[in-house]
């Protein structure tokens, strides 16, 4: 048997990664938390609008049912119920451990928690810390675990990168292979269990809001070593983001669910600044065409609109591809009290004041609804490997609504580590050193292969080629033709990555080589997207094509599951069933007046 | 809400430049203990770049000004959106981030064609502008900076807050833990051994929670001592350099205060 206290990695120091983390800590478990970065400098700072709950503080009549409703009408019904059933369910108590933990969230005058609007429902459910919730809501679990870190019950291991995960002969998780980012030290570290919560995989689209350090490396090193990734064609393209030479900077929903509003002006071609363009000249689209829901539709409806009237109807901004976010009309009291983290960075980053000028934004590549496959209770096909937030594939479905990533988040951790704990009390004792030695050899192996590599391509250029295609044929509209085309040009891209020339090939703080082992990952992922994409001939939330328009039940009411066949090196792509049993799946529709 | 202080970015538009090339000047150092050196770079001219972009285009085509091969240089940056405080630097010798550092404001600023980077002085280098700033961290564990609650479990809501206990916890909680308070601070040396502004900022704002308040006592002993709050010489340059506008020198001196008050209640209780 396993020893008294069950040791547990966990992978990635974000929402997921730390809830995990404490109620390991907390349940006398011993962590090694890993993570690429400081745990508190974690992509999970950028998430800004805030977090879903259905307290029902307005008086509205909301309830945790309508919250699970909406989640899985707003995923169109790709996303296995009854985790969601029980994510929302838990949503009040998770706000409530969050405001106990410190977290500012805004208050009424009564001092009770305030709420806000967000996309894709008709309730104030989004609670909010300023427009820099993700950023307050890590803090907060950052403080715990540094807590139970000084009481030695964690063990971070920051500045060590994953590479893969050790598997014994019975295909069992013994532990993790990782490198040091400073030493470039290969190690392999033993675990009864491990939890890979290392977040999206913006980087392969080039430009995304994501961080630096989504690559989704981690999650496609796991797929190299069987585990299966499912829905991975699913990608949420943000509506609102600015355009920025080396990111897409976050313009956060709540801006919308503070009463922005979207147009663009009437006339092609006006060229008057948008601030002189009178209210009788401008196009309120989304108010038009969708009345119910206004500025707060879903983000893949958003999106889609604002693709429409730009490459459609031509008309935007300056010829462009832009259109305004305007929130010049709200009081400055409310904007600084409620939103003012988002329109500094406007301010910053682009010059203008967004309190007396519309702000001009586009849809940016923002989320992954698909990643690691996993079962209600967040383990992967490979046994002793957890998945938990943004890195797994449940919740979401084919989109995700705005603020329930950070309640899927801390949930996902919530329930990955019980179940890594408990499951790691019932492992029977490894079999001689458990693949460890084996596992270390491939990696160093790996790594000597990149640094021995005679030819004369730069890595960054491959990702840029990279993101370049991902961007042009695997974002907001779909075709198979420049699907295939796409998954062509990846696999010329692993071919000539064989032929990466490592200017640099110094053992110390090396980050191009750091990088370029995230590369390969990167582009084996990328197949897995655009091939699933190109397999669900219809259209259903985020995934989009205009030669099948329609959602097609029958056919594709199936989560993708992506397999790699190592003899072949490329993506087996199969399918499961949804788990449908709570909500009957119903035309979702946001257009509807009534 | 705090006075704002715009520390050179946001605001006015800069004057385009007029070069089609300019000029980067980074102090390099392999190793933490290799000797440092310049390294000159020319880049063809774009609108609207900013420092972490400049570094990625060195990355993608590593050659120097003299037109020898060179190697990409090693820097810390993850959000790019200044809020997950990785890229602080020493830019035309200003402590600042990267990610929001204007290369058109830049060059204006320095009238020039040249934009200096350099790693911050105060923390020990790791390779060229990486830098080691755990010592922040250390310091945060020493106050205790967070709130001891009971477990994770559902124990129900936490207390009513009046608003303006948000509004007045809030600007603190926005520290992104980038050190610049602590680089620009003249106290922030080994000699002192100052904790700097963003330890003490987090003291209070811990002192400031509800449930949180119950350390509060353990955070000002952590503070009274050697290295203390009382090593601030007002200089206020953490202030005006904060690059989340914080409003640090009112945290510490009111934490210089409540240190006084507790110091007092020791003396005649302890």
């Amino acid at each position: 048997m396993a020893a008294a206290t069950p040791r547990i990695i966990v992978v990635g120091g974000g929402l997921a990664g730390l809830s995990a983390v404490i109620k390991i800590a907390e349940a006398g478990g011993k962590v090694d938390l890993f993570s690429i970065v400081p745990v508190k400098r974690s992509h999970s700072v950028c998430a800004q609008g805030g977090i879903n709950a259905a307290k029902n503080l307005k008086g509205e009549g909301d309830n945790v049912d309508k919250h699970f409703d909406d989640t899985v009408f707003g995923g169109d019904f790709l996303a296995n119920q009854t985790p969601v059933k029980n994510m929302t369910a838990q949503g009040p108590a998770i706000i409530d451990l969050l405001d106990r933990m410190g977290v500012p969230f805004n208050r009424t005058p009564e001092g009770l928690l305030d709420f806000r609007r967000f996309g894709g429902t008709l309730y104030h459910r989004t609670a909010f810390a300023g427009a820099t919730t993700g950023q307050q809501l890590l803090y907060a679990l950052d403080e715990q675990v540094r807590r139970f870190e000084s009481e030695g019950k964690v063990t971070k291991y920051e500045g060590w990168e994953f590479l893969s995960s050790v598997l014994d002969g019975g295909g069992v998780c013994r532990g993790i292979c990782a490198m040091d980012l400073r030493s470039m030290e290969v190690r392999t570290f033993p675990a009864d269990a491990i939890i890979i919560c290392t977040g999206g995989n913006g980087a392969i689209f080039g430009k995304s809001t994501n961080s630096v350090v989504c690559t989704g490396s981690a999650q496609s090193a796991l797929y190299q070593q069987g585990a299966y990734y499912a829905n991975g064609e699913f990608i949420q393209v943000h509506p609102t983001a600015i355009p920025g030479e080396d990111k897409l900077r976050l313009m956060s929903e709540s801006a919308r669910g503070e009463g922005g509003r979207v147009w663009v002006p009437k006339k092609q071609g006006d060229t008057r600044p948008g601030q002189n363009i009178p209210e009788d000249d401008r196009f309120y689209f989304l108010e038009e065409w969708y009345p119910k829901y206004g500025n707060l539709v879903p983000r893949d409806i958003a999106t889609r609109a604002i693709h429409k009237i730009v490459y459609e109807h031509n008309l935007g901004i300056d010829g462009q591809p832009q259109v305004y976010l305007d929130v010049s009309h709200i009081d400055r009291a409310t904007l600084e009290r409620k939103i003012e983290g988002i329109l500094e960075i406007y301010e910053k980053f682009v010059g203008d004041d967004p309190h007396e000028v519309p702000m001009k934004i586009f849809p940016g590549v923002h989320y992954t609804m698909g990643g690691m496959w996993v079962d209600f209770d967040q383990m992967t096909n490979i046994p002793g490997v957890f998945a938990a937030g943004e890195a797994d594939y449940s919740i979401h479905g084919a989109n995700r609504l705005g603020a329930n990533s950070l309640l899927s988040c801390i949930y996902g951790g919530f329930v990955a580590g019980p179940n890594a704990m408990a499951y790691a009390k019932s492992l029977p004792a490894q079999q001689g050193d458990g693949g460890h030695a084996a596992e270390k050899q491939r990696q160093t192996e790996m790594n000597n292969l990149l640094l021995s590599n005679p030819g004369k391509e730069n890595p960054f250029k491959l990702w840029r080629e990279l993101g370049d295609t991902m961007t042009r044929h695997a974002t907001i509209i779909r075709y198979n033709s420049g699907l295939q085309e796409a998954d062509g040009k990846i696999v010329e891209l692993l071919d000539r990555y064989k032929c990466i020339n490592l200017g640099d090939k110094s053992q110390w703080a090396n980050t191009s080589f750091a990088f370029t082992r995230q590369l390969y990952n990167m582009l084996q992922l990328a197949r897995v997207m655009v091939q699933g994409a190109e397999k669900r001939d219809e259209s259903r939330g985020a995934h989009y094509k205009p030669d099948f328009t329609e959602r097609n039940d029958e056919q594709f009411l199936k989560t993708t599951m992506a397999s790699y066949d190592s003899a072949n090196n490329q993506p087996i792509i199969g399918y499961d069933d949804v788990d449908t049993q709570w909500i009957k799946p119903r035309p979702r529709r946001y257009d509807a007046t009534a | 809400m705090a006075t704002k202080t715009k520390n050179g970015h946001g605001g006015t538009k800069a004057e385009p430049y007029k070069g089609t090339s300019y000029k980067v000047s980074i102090k390099r150092q392999a190793h933490p203990d290799a000797p440092a050196r310049t390294e000159v770079f020319e880049l063809p001219y774009r609108k609207g770049m900013n420092i972490t972009s400049v570094l990625g285009d060195i990355a993608m085509e590593p050659v120097n000004a003299s037109g020898a091969d060179t190697t990409a240089i090693a820097y810390d940056a993850n959000c790019l959106e200044e809020i997950c405080g990785s890229c602080a630097m020493l830019i035309n010798g200003k402590a600042r981030m990267a990610c929001s550092a204007l290369v058109d404001k830049l060059l204006a600023e320095a009238g020039g064609d040249t934009i200096t980077l350099a790693p911050l002085s105060k923390f020990p280098v790791v390779r060229d502008l990486a830098v080691d700033r755990s010592v922040l961290f250390e310091n945060l564990k020493a106050v205790k900076a967070w709130v001891p609650i009971d477990g994770s479990y559902d124990l129900g809501p936490g207390p009513k807050q009046f608003p303006q206990i948000q509004e007045a916890r809030y600007p603190l909680s926005n520290c992104i833990s980038c050190t610049i308070c602590m680089e620009v601070c003249p106290q922030f040396n080994e000699d002192t051994n100052f904790v700097g502004a963003a330890t003490i900022a987090q003291a209070r704002l811990f002192n400031m929670d509800p449930s949180g308040a119950v350390l509060k006592e353990e955070r000002l002993r952590a503070l009274a001592g050697d290295g203390g709050v009382q090593e601030c010489g007002y200089a206020q340059n953490c202030v005006q350099a904060c690059p989340k506008q914080l409003p640090l020198t009112e945290a510490i001196s009111d934490i210089s205060r409540d240190v006084i008050v507790q110091k007092v209640k020791d003396f005649f209780v302890r």
